[in-house]
């Protein structure tokens, strides 16, 4: 079917491209000039960009479906803005096995939605001990392997991995934290949670592992990318390994880049997540490294669980933010519209950085490019409602924030996945 | 005041009208019959998801003195995590007609969650790390009884500050009350940044040399072996307060504990039953001032 979306501001990873008729066909960009189609939409003006590809998101498939189905997470996902999502393999059982890989992957064919890819567990059981069978993974469709929210304790184990991971040329995603510094801790040890008396977590556990990490990284081929970056230090570390060339990437989440410590004061569950939010001036390095390509990559870190869970105690509540829907609104608030972050390098970061970094085509606007598009609107102000979410995760930090730059259509390979077009 | 969490939002005006009321309940146990009808038909749940006689005992007592119906509900939060939650449980506590409900809990934060779940006054019996309200409240008052006026007294508590609820609440009280705190411990107990400006030192002499008055805090035994320091004696010989050490301090400063005490652990056994020695005082004056922090949340309260 062919689709022509008039009068849409396009935007990409480039910048402001103006404001042009794209037709789409068979499932690509066929132009930016306008043509015959056989279904036409009005943009009005709204801003067409390349849709989003999240490289961190936890669709809880299989195991734990009452927190997260594919189906619920890729509608939501497409709702958000995205074509697709990277699911985390820290399911149970994990995805550590090849027939895993396939069998989610396939069901997630028939789930609708944005498109799911799957991360593969870097090693068995994701316990950091033995790898993986990776080149089998790779064969069954993993794009990514990581142990992520395990933290890879045996260096030794991630430098074989790493290698091994480069020769199948895929990258290796961390979760870069000392388990050792990190202890008990759930929330950024400052003085503020010092005096809450909740057990801290120091921004050092997360700067040591990834020295450590990217000291490992000199001795491999490998590709390391460090998953949700949350603090100054860290920032630093990799913009020192990227001016000396090394093959790392890095990414910040919506609620670091958003939110400080200062939401602990609630003593709220609801802003339990690892790694923790931290201070502000950490926030600040966030943005100012996603603004400069430090941090390359904007990804979720996607993380439902039950309400019920969450209404836990602060001890034993789970970890966990679920962003997917307001993700793109988010961020285009308060960074491009509040902050002057530039609209363009955000539609890079979600969504030309994270495709490259798999080797994927796409992330731009032009004729021959797969129709993976989303038009959101800038102008009509709304107000986060997570009764109205698509994830069974109801419950957001941002409950009630304004925000602008909703997505109302999205497609993936030319087909409408979401439309809530007036 | 609607509950009684911690002491963000409170002057000394409030701290003083409380203890006013203390005096006062004071008074009452003093007397043969020791129970006045002021909450009659007013009912109290004590709701332990942590193990404490001496709290529950106190609170319990403090609420049958003003002839408050009393329930109470004990259960740890694990195995509260196999069925019913916390909120569940206090949901169905409520629904039975509770007015106060005084919550001990292992997890920061739980008295505050429960202040926006429940209508009924909520009252923290220790959370976690974080508060102890009402045992730094009987400290406090303690405190005036043998010191008067706090301005400018200088009071070192000693022991393991990092996971001390009573530690933070006491600094935060004492801090409002214009008291210099000193918290000192072995640097694996002391939390690296400091709380409500209180002054961290790993050298036990700087925190007691010329003190006002030193209070010891009851350490967990499984954390001085294996834990996260070497052994008993290694403590002992840094940390534990001994006649020679409490002459560092002010000639006669008090000694105090809040309980329960590991004899000879963090206190030289003589020293603790001595003349210096506050910590039954400390029992008595907990009793009196649970009850007037009952009668301020309730007696004050549309019934």
């Amino acid at each position: 079917m062919s689709l022509l979306i008039r009068n849409a501001r396009l935007v990409d990873a480039r910048g402001e491209r103006g404001v042009a008729d794209v037709l789409v066909a068979d499932g690509r960009i066929a132009s930016l000039a306008g043509g015959e189609a056989e279904r036409s939409i009005e943009a009005g003006g709204r801003l067409l960009l390349p849709a989003f590809l999240d490289l961190h998101a936890h669709l809880r498939t299989p195991g734990e479906e009452q927190k997260e189905s594919l189906e619920t997470g890729l509608r939501a996902a497409a709702a958000g803005g995205f074509a697709a999502v990277v699911m985390m393999p820290n399911t149970r059982p994990p995805l550590d096995a090849p027939e895993a890989v396939r069998g989610v992957l396939r069901r997630a064919r028939a789930a609708g939605g944005a498109r799911a890819l799957a991360a593969a567990a870097l090693t068995k059981g994701q316990e950091g001990r033995a790898l993986a069978e990776l080149r089998l993974l790779a064969e069954a469709g993993a794009v990514l392997f990581t142990d992520d929210g395990r933290t890879n304790e045996d260096a030794g184990v991630l430098a074989d991995g790493l290698r091994y991971a480069a020769a199948l040329g895929r990258p290796v995603a961390v979760h870069a934290e000392d388990a050792g510094l990190r202890g008990e801790g759930v929330v950024h040890e400052c003085p503020l949670t010092e005096a809450l008396g909740l057990p801290g977590n120091p921004a050092e556990a997360e700067s040591a592992r990834i020295a450590r990490d990217l000291e490992v990284l000199r001795m491999t081929e490998g590709h390391l990318h460090l998953q949700h970056l949350s603090t100054k230090s860290g920032v630093r570390l990799v913009a020192e390994a990227k001016r000396r060339g090394r093959r790392v990437s890095a990414e910040a989440t919506p609620h670091h880049l958003t939110l400080t410590v200062d939401a602990l004061k609630t003593l709220d569950p609801l802003y339990k997540v690892a790694p923790p939010l931290r201070e502000a001036a950490d926030r600040e390095a966030l943005i100012e490294a996603l603004a400069e390509g430090v941090v390359d990559v904007v990804a979720t870190d996607h993380a439902p669980h039950t309400a019920a869970e969450k209404a836990a105690d602060f001890l034993r509540a789970p970890f966990g933010i679920p962003s997917l829907e307001v993700a793109f609104p988010l961020l285009f608030t308060e960074l491009v519209e509040k902050r002057g972050v530039p609209l363009g390098r955000l539609v890079e970061a979600m969504a030309r950085a994270p495709r490259r970094l798999l080797g994927l085509e796409g992330g731009v606007l032009e004729e021959g490019a797969p129709a993976d598009l989303v038009l959101v609107d800038p102008r009509e102000r709304r107000a986060v409602d997570p009764a109205g979410f698509f994830s069974k995760a109801k419950y957001s930090p941002w409950a009630g924030w304004e925000l602008l730059g909703w997505p109302v259509l999205t497609l993936v390979g030319g087909e409408v996945v979401h439309a809530r077009l007036g | 005041m609607r509950h009684l969490l911690d002491f963000s939002g409170w002057d000394r005006a409030r701290v003083a009208a409380l203890f006013k009321t203390a005096r006062a309940m004071k008074e009452v146990l003093s007397r043969p019959i020791k129970t006045v009808p002021t909450l009659k038909g007013r009912t109290v749940a004590t709701v332990f998801f942590e193990p404490s006689t001496r709290t529950k005992t106190s609170f319990e007592l403090a609420a049958k003195r003003l002839s408050a119906d009393v329930v109470s509900f004990s259960g740890s939060s694990s195995s509260l995590k196999k069925g019913e939650s916390i909120r569940d449980t206090l949901l169905t506590l409520a629904a039975y007609g509770v007015d106060a409900f005084v919550i001990r809990a292992d997890a920061a934060g739980v008295p505050h969650q429960a202040a926006r779940w429940l209508d009924a006054a909520v009252i923290n019996a220790g959370d976690g790390r974080r508060a102890h309200p009402t045992q730094a409240l009987l400290d406090a008052f303690t405190l005036e009884e043998a010191l008067g006026d706090l301005e400018g007294r200088k009071i070192a508590i000693v022991g393991d500050i990092l996971h001390s609820r009573v530690a933070r609440s006491n600094a935060e009280l004492l801090g409002l009350l214009g008291a210099e705190v000193w918290l000192a411990g072995p640097p694996p107990l002391l939390p690296r940044r400091p709380f409500f400006g209180a002054r961290l030192t790993a050298r036990l002499e700087e925190a007691l040399k010329d003190a006002d008055a030193v209070m010891a805090l009851r350490i967990q035994k499984e954390r001085l072996s294996g834990g996260r320091l070497p052994s008993e004696e290694d403590y002992r010989d840094g940390y534990q307060i001994t006649e020679d050490r409490l002459a560092l301090a002010k000639p006669g400063a008090p000694l105090l504990h809040p309980g329960p005490l590991n004899r000879d652990v963090e206190i030289e056994g003589t020293l603790a039953d001595g003349p210096r020695s506050l910590v039954l005082r400390q029992v008595e004056n907990g009793q009196a001032v649970r009850m007037a922090v009952l009668y301020h949340l309730l007696a004050r309260r549309a019934a």
